[in-house]
């Protein structure tokens, strides 16, 4: 059986990419799978993954369920319980290629599906927003269902990823055959070998898809701030912390982007101390309140979603991570090199300072479901987020 | 002209801050009408004003204050003086538990009858001597851990005449201070180790300088107040647990 | 005929004259205030009086040829694995003065000490240790409640606090020095904690003994502790400080009260404490305006009434077997921080039963309080201070990995001004001039020597915590607070470490 918890937190070091048109023009996978190709000797053979943005023009408007099953049994589970909770508009295989070094891969199936608000799922948790259905539904079948893993869940976007070298996840999920406004991609180089294809990145919540290099010191410190909202952080990965700390930041506390990174690997005391008073204030405030939110150690994040792809590095600059402008097209990488390879001749590169997020959103108006994070939001519009944070935790842990 | 009040809606923060901005403003007179159960009122105020309250005041009337001429026109709910420092409260009523608890300085007049533990812990340096007098009668525990101060217990005005003019260990654990009563006592009402003694002529002028105080605030006749003979309670040592333990 | 005294005839300490190096210069009959160094005029030689020797070391470190050596009393008991010297002595000295028996410091029984079962962690390869020599490495802590979460508004493109957050208090490391009273203490003492407080941006803790006229200056770095004997408690001490700390109960004396032995109330500590000279200064056990709970909450309001919400209130309670619903119910009662006091916490005078068996370890107690005040969503209204045997920096980071937002020192701050740990402070004679008013033995240790010693004290530590923090790869505290990945058990069965919340070394 698919351990989805261990006793591990794993550890790994990793290559980076994302690619965002800020126009919405597509752009083809074989970009993507060129760029973190070139950053080889970053990974090791045990994880790589994508997340493309704007790759199912047909289905915008539904979420689209990545699900890996261990078995067709298992599948079968799964195909009795989403019609209880969806309306599943149209499912099917995802596509593959046969690659001679990847051995017994899962079987991967996908549904566009949206959310039956009247199952009993929403009298049990109170729920209202659909957003909320999904994150419970998601978390109940990883949960409840054995040998059954939604990798991705939201709307016209996906995940590829799985064990192996990027090359070969790309010829084994046909990435070459997407075309995506965004792109993210992962190089894996993991210390210990739980050979788990849940396991690569990016990791996903909804729309959000996040790509990561390093190691969160403060892994302990983060998932108890994060028990303290209701987030059951059960998969040991640095990764899944950033996501849920996103999620609380932004779209439960109505930070602005900008903050919420600043949150995360937020100015030193001594900056802090020489700010004008009002930035001061806030600054102060922030690190006082988010101190659970800090990640400290090592990272380079690339995170997208529906509008937008952000990178963010670690206060004191322990990851690498490069940024290059063409145009409308922006890229991000943990080398150079990478950019280089798809992008000759950029207008500007730069690396940016240590804990300064670079936040590229896409032109207003441009693509469906179209996501901002820039501005603060009040209160009154976070009452429905809200909600998941007070849910029992048995529901979230399904015992 | 005093500032006059009508509290009862107002939370006592509120009170409280209405006072301390007034005190601010020069204003030196008060009077609070529709108190019921406002907590803390006056607590921690330093300042020489006169406030003047109609109805009940909640906990800790008068915590911690240094300064203020309270009077109160109605009955108080317990921790009345707790800790106060200087100033007066006078109460035309009864008073509750812990009245004057760690009184350090000041006065607290009571018309009728007290709660349990009142004037415990009450502490004296040199000229600074607090001075509780109780018109009625008092439950357990007076003058408890006493370590300065004048405690008067009358016994007068009281709604249980049928009761000892005081509880018993009255004077537990005392190191310090004087407690006089109006009338006589029973040895086994005192704290382990206390006894009874008569007054002597220092002690009744000091008793009537402070009577007399008394009388005036709530208008009776000093000589009916006297016309009873007081005994006087003081520790038989400044240290009365120094043997209890083994070195 | 005089009843024997048996607790004479058996001493615990042993001074040995080496005659061959002793000048008779009478230096260790002055520097003994036990007046177990006795000068013989007649003989004109030196005795002396092993049974009134304590133990302190004052003679031996001060002897100027080096003649002295205490050791223990060499004379022994038949040996009995239940019926050590210890007790026997203990009820000797009962039978011969009937009292209860009075020590000080913390508990000396050698209960399981936690912090000595967990070892931390640092990085090696997958994350880079950092060099807080030269990189940023931040101890910054605030004390006092946080809300859950910021209200953030956009003025002219600039994002700004839309409610400020109501008042903290800033320290630069997360230790903090814990209450000793003023007549525990001497006056130089606490002149030094306060001048040490101020410079290492710390606090320290005037104890419930009252301030004296010296130290208000050092307000912004005090805590006054309000506990049930309100000894010198006035408004001017309550607004003294940036913390009113009330006072429920101390780990050395779990259920019981304060006590300053008369010994020690001389004509100074009498006029701050408004007692008389010679009285013991004592605190009841409970306060007696808090009989419940909801009491608690109304000495909270009172005080934060009296000073108009500008002074944050700590509760401080000792560590006992229901810790955690205890310290939920002292939150919800308003309480800024709470302070939890272990079974090692240290006093300046216990009864010796109180002091070695009543309470439970401070390790415990953080973790259970910590997960307690979470799982009822309530973690972020108060801070915790953990005290009670904390002997070094790792045992600071070992408590704030356990859940605790900062520590209390008490002990190690005296032991840094020259404490040698004979336990008997109750006695008003300490030869160190530590925990004394004698105004003879305080002149032994002066108020600059003291700032000097535990300032040292503390920025070793603090450096040292840096490095710890470094090596795990993490810069700034917040990322250890609670932060069990960083710990590991050595040898602690499965319920300690679920209470604990660690795993075991090599898991």
């Amino acid at each position: 059986m698919w351990r989805l918890t261990s006793n591990y937190k794993e550890i790994s070091g990793c290559g980076i990419t994302g690619i965002i048109s800020r126009k919405g023009e597509l752009i083809t996978g074989e970009m993507i799978i060129k760029a973190i190709c070139c950053q080889y000797e970053r990974g090791n053979g045990l994880g790589a993954g994508f997340a493309g943005y704007g790759i199912y023009p047909e289905f915008k408007d539904y979420y689209a369920l990545h699900v890996m099953a261990q078995s067709r049994d298992a599948l079968e589970k799964v195909e009795e319980y989403l019609p209880k909770r969806t309306f599943v508009s149209y499912q099917e295989f995802i596509p593959i290629r046969r690659v001679r070094t990847i051995k017994n891969p899962p079987i991967f199936k996908r549904y566009f599906v949206k959310p039956n608000l009247e199952c009993e799922l929403v009298d049990v948790c109170n729920i209202v927003s659909e957003e909320d259905f999904m994150v419970q539904l998601v978390m109940e079948i990883n949960e409840k269902i054995e040998g059954v893993y939604v990798i991705s869940s939201g709307k016209n976007m996906g995940t590829f990823k799985g064990v192996g070298f990027p090359d070969e996840i790309a010829e084994f999920f046909r990435v070459d055959e997407y075309k995506a406004y965004i792109w993210t991609a992962h190089n894996r180089f993991p210390t210990n070998t739980p050979g788990w294809w849940g396991g690569a990145h990016p990791f996903t919540l909804l729309d959000w898809s996040i790509v990561h290099n390093g190691e969160i010191s403060s892994y302990g410190t983060n998932k108890r701030y994060l028990e303290l909202f209701g987030y059951k952080c059960t998969l040991l990965t640095d990764t899944e912390v950033v996501a849920y700390l996103l999620d609380l930041l932004i779209r439960k506390h109505g930070l602005p982007l900008e903050l919420a990174c600043k949150a995360m690997a937020p100015p030193f005391w001594v900056e802090i101390d020489e700010m004008p008073e009002e930035e001061r204030e806030l600054y102060t405030a922030l690190r006082i309140l988010y101190g659970g939110a800090v990640l400290n150690g090592p990272f380079a994040i690339l995170f997208a979603y529906n509008g937008g792809l952000v990178g963010l590095n670690d206060r004191v600059k322990l990851r690498p991570l490069v940024c290059a402008q063409k145009g409308d097209l922006f890229f991000m990488a943990s080398e150079e090199a990478a950019l280089r390879l798809i992008c000759p001749d950029p207008e500007r590169v730069w690396a940016p300072k240590a804990g300064e997020p670079v936040i590229v959103e896409m032109e207003e108006g441009t693509i469906p479901n179209q996501k901002s994070y820039l501005k603060p939001r009040p209160k009154e519009e976070r009452e429905d987020a809200l909600r998941i944070g007070s849910l029992p935790l048995s529901l979230l842990t399904g015992k | 002209m005093p500032l006059e009040l009508e509290v009862f809606p107002f939370h006592y923060s509120q009170v409280n801050k209405i006072i301390r901005e007034n005190l601010k403003k020069g204003e030196r007179e008060f009077i609070l009408r529709g108190v019921n159960g406002h907590r803390y009122l006056l607590a921690g105020v330093s300042a020489d004003i006169k406030v003047t309250i109609y109805g009940t005041p909640g906990l800790d009337l008068g915590a911690f204050m240094r300064g203020p001429v309270i009077r109160v026109f109605g009955n108080v709910q317990d921790g009345a003086g707790n800790t106060m420092d200087e100033g007066k409260i006078v109460i035309h009523g009864m008073a509750g538990d812990v009245v004057g608890y760690a009184m350090r300085g000041g006065k607290i007049h009571i018309y009728g009858d007290v709660g349990y533990r009142v004037g415990i812990h009450m502490k004296a340096y040199m000229e600074k001597i607090p001075v509780l007098i109780i018109g009625g009668k008092a439950g357990d525990f007076l003058g408890e851990y006493m370590a300065g101060g004048v405690i008067i217990l009358l016994g007068m005005h009281t709604l249980y005449p049928e009761r000892p003019i005081a509880g018993l260990f009255l004077g537990t654990g005392m190191h310090g201070g004087v407690i006089y009563i109006r009338g006589k006592i029973k040895e086994s009402q005192l704290g382990l180790g206390l006894k009874p003694y008569p007054l002597d002529g220092s002690d009744e002028k000091l008793l009537e300088g402070y009577l007399k105080e008394y009388c005036e605030d709530f208008g009776l006749e000093l000589s009916e107040v006297l016309k009873e003979d007081f005994i006087k309670i003081i520790p038989y040592t400044h240290r009365p647990y120094g043997k209890l333990y083994a070195y | 005929m005089a009843t024997p005294q048996w607790s004479k005839f058996f001493p615990d300490f042993y001074i040995e004259r080496l005659w061959d190096k002793c000048i008779k210069c009478r230096r260790c009959v002055s520097e003994c205030s036990y007046e177990a160094h006795i000068w013989d005029s007649k003989k004109k030689t030196l005795l002396e009086d092993h049974s009134k020797c304590v133990g302190c070391h004052r003679c031996e470190a001060f002897c100027p040829t080096k003649a002295l050596i205490i050791k223990r009393h060499p004379s022994d008991f038949r040996e009995h694995a239940l019926w050590t010297p210890w007790f026997i002595k203990n009820i000797y000295k009962q039978a011969d003065q009937g009292g209860v028996l009075l020590t000080s410091t913390g508990c000396a029984l050698p209960y399981k000490n936690y912090f000595d079962h967990l070892v931390l962690d640092a990085c090696q390869v997958t994350n880079p240790p950092i060099d807080p020599l030269r990189e940023p490495m931040e101890l910054r802590t605030y004390i006092g409640p946080k809300p859950e979460s910021l209200e953030i508004e956009e003025v002219n493109g600039k994002f700004r606090l839309k409610k400020k957050l109501p008042p903290l208090i800033r320290v630069e490391a997360p230790i903090l020095f814990a209450a000793m009273s003023y007549g525990a203490i001497s006056l130089h003492v606490h002149q030094g904690l306060a001048r040490a407080a101020r410079d290492l941006g710390i606090l320290y803790n005037t104890g419930e003994g009252g301030l004296h006229a010296s130290l208000y200056e050092y307000g912004p770095n005090t805590i006054v502790q309000c506990a049930s004997g309100r000894f010198g408690l006035h408004v001017d001490y309550l607004n003294a400080g940036v913390a009113i700390e009330i006072k429920i109960g101390q780990g050395a004396k779990p259920g019981i009260g304060g006590h300053l032995p008369g010994e020690k109330v001389t004509e100074e500590i009498s006029k701050t404490r408004m007692i008389p000279v010679g009285s013991d200064a004592l605190s009841p056990a409970p306060h007696h305006d808090i009989y419940s709970i909801e009491d608690l909450r109304g000495l909270i309001f009172a005080l934060k009434e009296a000073t108009e919400y500008k002074k944050l209130v700590f509760v401080k309670i000792a560590a006992v077997h229901n810790v955690a619903a205890i310290a939920s119910g002292i939150v919800r009662a308003g309480a800024d921080a709470v302070v939890i006091d272990g079974l090692k916490g240290g006093t300046g005078a216990a009864p010796t039963m109180f002091r070695d068996n009543i309470g439970i370890p401070i390790e415990l107690a953080i973790s259970a309080v910590d997960k307690r005040l979470r799982a009822e969503g309530i973690r972020h209204r108060t801070s915790i201070i953990a005290s009670g045997g904390i002997r070094c920096s790792a045992d600071v980071v070992k408590a704030i990995a356990l859940g605790a937002d900062a520590v209390y020192i008490g002990t190690a701050a005296l032991i840094a001004v020259g404490c040698t740990m004979c336990q008997r402070c109750f006695t008003g004679k300490c030869p160190w001039g530590i925990a004394t008013n004698n105004p003879e033995l305080m002149k032994r240790l002066p108020p600059e020597v003291a700032y000097e010693k535990i300032y040292n004290l503390v920025k070793g530590w603090t450096h040292e915590i840096k490095e710890m923090l470094g090596a795990m790869g993490i810069n700034s505290i917040e990322s250890l607070k609670g932060n069990r990945d960083k710990l590991r058990a050595v040898g602690l069965t499965k319920e300690e470490m679920e209470i604990l919340e660690v795993k075991h070394a090599g898991e």
